[in-house]
């Protein structure tokens, strides 16, 4: 197996806030490989845009890296310089962002946005970049590039603005592109046709992706691997195959089972009761304890740590059988 | 329904004002300004105390005297003594200023609380009004109205309030389209109250708060315009000593004695410095929270 | 709509309130309490004045019609003659147009080029020393009254400092023309420098804030760029607004800057008129300036609809 394009380890992300620090992220973990994807699954609050701004330093300016590291291409870019991280910012590591309304510079010209990195970034003169411009609009499915290139971000559609944004974020040549949520401000049917050009793109170009969703669904449909992210740590990871089949993690059963879009033969639908913690003074010992149907007193003291359950599974539950075992009782995905 | 109505107009102010008297001595810009101008108006109040020479008696034998013992700020091309001359200018500057601002305030509230509460025609020809009022450069205006009304403290009043009632009506005004929406209108309306019971019972308390923040910025803009009208010849008619006539007088002597000139200006920087910190402070301290 | 549709509903939108400003003018005879033409007159009246005025300005006739015939020659471009030259005084105000135009002119662009940068140093280093220094200027330069900055930059540029500057009049010549209106339009540059900075401060902080700064961040650009070609392009589309407003303070303010620095523009014209009681002149320079402001007003909404595409779309 190559090395890892992407290598986390014990990030943690603190936010300074009037009534104190919040720890945002708490010791994250994860390897990606070259033209691997990766899905970080959550709750809003889980901390996961957080750490996938904070791989490329990016965040606001109340957030700070104060722990781990992240290392790109071989490249320490926590400890790295702003130039550092820049150089590699758009060229080997691209985003894309949520809104692409408010993601999209509204008084610039779109062609000219996705020539940007090329014309800067990469030395191209304007007429190398502007062609290539339109070439990445038609390899992400934009109809009649020439004209469309000339138009301004609000005259687009949100489909073909995303488009767009998926346009920057191949402009630079990345080996590695961060997704955060780019589908779930669209319109279901666009949605899908976005996620199947993602799927597409990720093959032919053979990048990396870090796809961060709270959509499980969508999550399964472009990731291999996923993360799934509760009050700021990873408490479940794997293939998605595994995890979603049989999740080892009381919090991503409760997932399972309130998502009503699998081809589930259930009876019952049940949302997971409580509400996530304040990271600003998480609960001791499990932070998912007070939501649990499976807690019992070790839970409740101490720090859990992410169990290895073999064949690249680990889930921070000290009871794990015990999920594995309802999960038998009552399957979360249907056969076949 | 009219009365419960009421009632919570009532403790909304309360809540308002109460947050205000514990909250104002934290507020920095507040204290700065409050103290800034409280010093130049007790100057100005005490002036026959805190002067030696009447600001308009001239000492034709001691004519652009430098400071000295005998006069503070030395005397100018009249032997008049500068110091007195400032802190009685301040007297009639801040005086005209003060009030210049209060007929403004009053005229272009009523409007704007008229033009907002009833809408409609009313409101499009004050609309008309307000943009053909502003279409006119603001000391063009001035100048033109003290022109053809004549120079004098009374005509200055008169000319700054057609000019000034504008910025407030235009406040109250938005003010009003945002409150008459709320709940407590509605309920008195629907409780029958009359028109006039609600506009000045009602509405008037919780839109005038911005009218009142502007009202401190706007004393600066009125201080800064009757200053300059006495510099170019048109405002506080001489003898009566005014910043502005003084720094136009002294542009004559700029070689030898520039003092004459700066040190109004001056006086007139550091009162309406007095005047933004305290119209800053204000604003913070009167922001809903 | 494109771009020509929406400065033409503009100028439309603009002509109520022209008309509104020529009954203004009209009626600034009126507002003189007794007899405008006695008074206008002042020690200077004779009774064949009076009724010359009189019958020059139709003060016989009922009110409309008089205001019908003043339209009726402003539309034709005659502003009366002065009194006190004897010539027309439209002829006198375009002879003296370019000066208050240069100072106006000038004078804006010296502002942006102190507030821009300003602003800029303000809003990237929010919070910290810069800012507050900054921050400070509007503060502290609003209450600067602009006849007395003039003085004070008179004292210690024209006189002091190396006599860079003359002391007034307008000079020959291109070059001689920035020589002299520099210290002038600095002066009107101090003016609204400030209130120009305080909103484009706000403005910038506001769009460092947005997405699609984020992302140019994410492109890697470097953070001149970033600055300058998202965050000031989006930043000064407001200000732009701002500082259409406020160049009604701005065009009343070259007034007095013309008495400080003895230019012969417009603006002294109307001050001599005044102290001349020469009526006419000041009617006209009264009109021309609120027509002038009128047009800087139509100017700056077409600027911003240049600058932001979204708003062509009404």
């Amino acid at each position: 197996m190559s090395e890892p394009l992407l290598r986390v380890r014990d990030l943690r992300v603190e936010f300074q806030l009037a009534r104190g620090t919040l720890r945002a992220v708490d010791g994250v973990s994860f390897d990606v490989h070259p033209g691997e994807s990766l899905g970080l699954v959550g709750e809003s609050g889980s901390g996961k845009t957080v750490a996938l701004r904070a791989l490329v330093g990016l965040l606001p300016r109340t957030a700070r890296i104060t722990g781990g590291t992240v290392e790109i291409d071989g490249v320490d870019v926590s400890s790295a310089s702003e130039a550092r991280r820049r150089e590699l910012r758009g060229t080997t590591v691209s985003m894309i962002f949520q809104e692409p309304m408010t993601a999209l510079n509204p008084v610039m010209r779109v062609g000219e946005q996705i020539a940007e990195t090329p014309l800067v970034r990469l030395g191209q003169s304007r007429r190398e970049a502007k062609q290539r411009a339109l070439e990445l609009m038609r390899l992400v499915g934009i109809p009649d590039p020439t004209r469309r290139a000339e138009a301004y971000p609000h005259e687009l559609s949100g489909g073909m603005r995303q488009r767009v944004m998926i346009a920057i974020a191949l402009s630079g040549n990345p080996r590695l592109i961060l997704c955060d949520e780019p589908t779930t401000a669209l319109d279901v049917t666009i949605q899908d046709q976005i996620l199947k050009l993602l799927q597409q793109l990720q093959r032919e170009l053979d990048v990396a992706l870090v796809f961060v969703s709270h959509d499980l669904a969508v999550v399964a449909q472009t990731s291999r691997r996923v993360a799934v992210m509760y009050a700021g740590q990873i408490v479940e990871q794997g293939a998605v195959a595994d995890v979603f089949r049989e999740p080892r993690h009381p919090y991503t059963l409760g997932l399972m089972r309130s998502v009503p879009d699998f081809d589930a033969v259930r009876e019952t639908l049940t949302a997971i009761p409580g509400a996530p913690p304040d990271l600003a003074s998480p609960p001791r010992g499990c932070r998912f304890h007070p939501r649990c149907q499976f807690v019992q007193t070790d839970c409740l003291e101490g720090e859990i740590p992410l169990i290895e359950l073999g064949g690249d599974c680990a889930a921070r539950c000290l009871h794990h059988d015990q999920v594995a075992l309802d999960v038998r009782r009552e399957p979360v995905i249907a056969d076949g | 329904m009219a009365v419960a109505a009421e009632a919570v107009v009532e403790a909304q102010l309360i809540e308002h004002r109460r947050g205000f008297a514990k909250r104002w001595y934290r507020t920095p810009s507040f204290v700065a300004g409050v103290t800034i101008l409280g010093l130049i108006v007790l100057a100005a109040i005490a002036a026959p105390l805190i002067t030696t020479h009447g600001p308009t008696s001239q000492d034709l034998l001691n004519t652009l005297q430098g400071p000295s013992g005998k006069h503070w700020l030395g005397t100018d091309d009249l032997g008049r003594d500068v110091w007195s001359r400032l802190v009685y200018g301040a007297r009639t500057d801040l005086k005209v200023a003060f009030l210049a601002v209060l007929f403004p305030f009053t005229i272009g509230t009523l409007i704007g609380l008229v033009a907002g509460y009833y809408g409609g025609w009313v409101d499009t020809i004050t609309n008309w009004l307000v943009n053909v009022v502003v279409a006119f450069p603001f000391y063009v205006l001035i100048i033109a109205l003290v022109f053809a009304l004549g120079s004098g403290t009374r005509n200055i009043y008169i000319a700054i309030t057609i000019v000034g009632w504008v910025s407030y009506a235009r406040i109250i005004r938005g003010e009003v389209l945002v409150a008459k929406r709320r709940d407590y209108v509605l309920a008195a309306k629907s409780g029958g109250l009359s028109d006039a019971r609600i506009i000045f019972r009602h509405l008037l308390p919780n839109v005038v708060t911005q009218a009142i923040v502007f009202a401190c910025s706007d004393i600066v803009l009125d201080i800064l315009a009757i200053v300059t009208l006495g510099y170019l010849g048109l405002g506080v008619q001489p003898p009566n000593p005014d910043w502005g006539r003084m720094i136009a007088d002294g542009q004559t002597f700029l070689t030898t004695h520039w003092e004459l000139s700066t040190v109004p200006g001056i006086a007139v920087v550091v009162t309406a410095l007095g005047l933004s910190l305290l119209a800053d402070g204000l604003a913070d301290l009167l922001r809903p929270e | 709509m494109n771009l020509g549709g929406y400065v033409l509903r503009r100028l439309l939108q603009l002509v109520p309130i022209t008309l509104g400003v020529t009954i203004l003018v009209f009626f600034l005879i009126h507002l003189v309490p007794g007899d405008p033409a006695a008074t206008i007159l002042g020690n200077q009246a004779t009774p064949a004045r009076i009724a010359l005025l009189h019958h020059q300005w139709g003060l016989d006739r009922p009110i409309w019609v008089q205001y019908g015939k003043f339209m009726g020659r402003v539309v034709h471009g005659n502003l009366g003659d002065s009194l006190f030259y004897g010539v027309s005084s439209g002829h006198l105000v375009l002879q003296r147009l370019p000066v208050t135009l240069w100072l106006i002119g000038f004078g804006t662009l010296l502002s942006v080029l102190i507030a821009v940068p300003l602003a800029a140093i303000a809003a990237t280093n929010r919070d910290r020393i810069p800012d507050h220094v900054v921050r400070a200027v509007p503060l502290v330069g609003l209450g600067f009254p602009p006849f007395w900055v003039g003085i004070v930059l008179l004292l210690v540029f024209g006189l002091h400092v190396g006599r860079a500057f003359p002391v007034g009049g307008y000079g020959n010549g291109f070059v001689g023309h920035l020589h002299s209106m520099f210290l002038p339009a600095l002066t009107v540059a101090f003016g609204i420098a400030p209130i120009l900075i305080r909103s484009l401060r706000a403005s910038l902080l506001e769009v460092l804030e947005s997405e699609y700064v984020t992302t140019a961040r994410a492109k890697g650009l470097p953070e001149s760029r970033v600055l300058v070609r998202h965050a000031l392009r989006n930043a000064v589309v407001s200000t732009v607004t701002v500082l259409g407003v406020n160049i009604g303070y701005l065009v009343g303010g070259t007034l007095v800057i013309e008495q400080v620095y003895a230019l012969p523009g417009i603006g002294q014209l109307m001050i001599n008129s005044i102290f001349q009681r020469d009526f006419p002149v000041v009617q006209a320079v009264t009109l021309v300036f609120s027509i002038m402001v009128v047009l800087v007003y139509l100017l700056s909404d077409v600027v911003h609809a240049l600058l932001d595409p979204r708003v062509r779309f009404d």
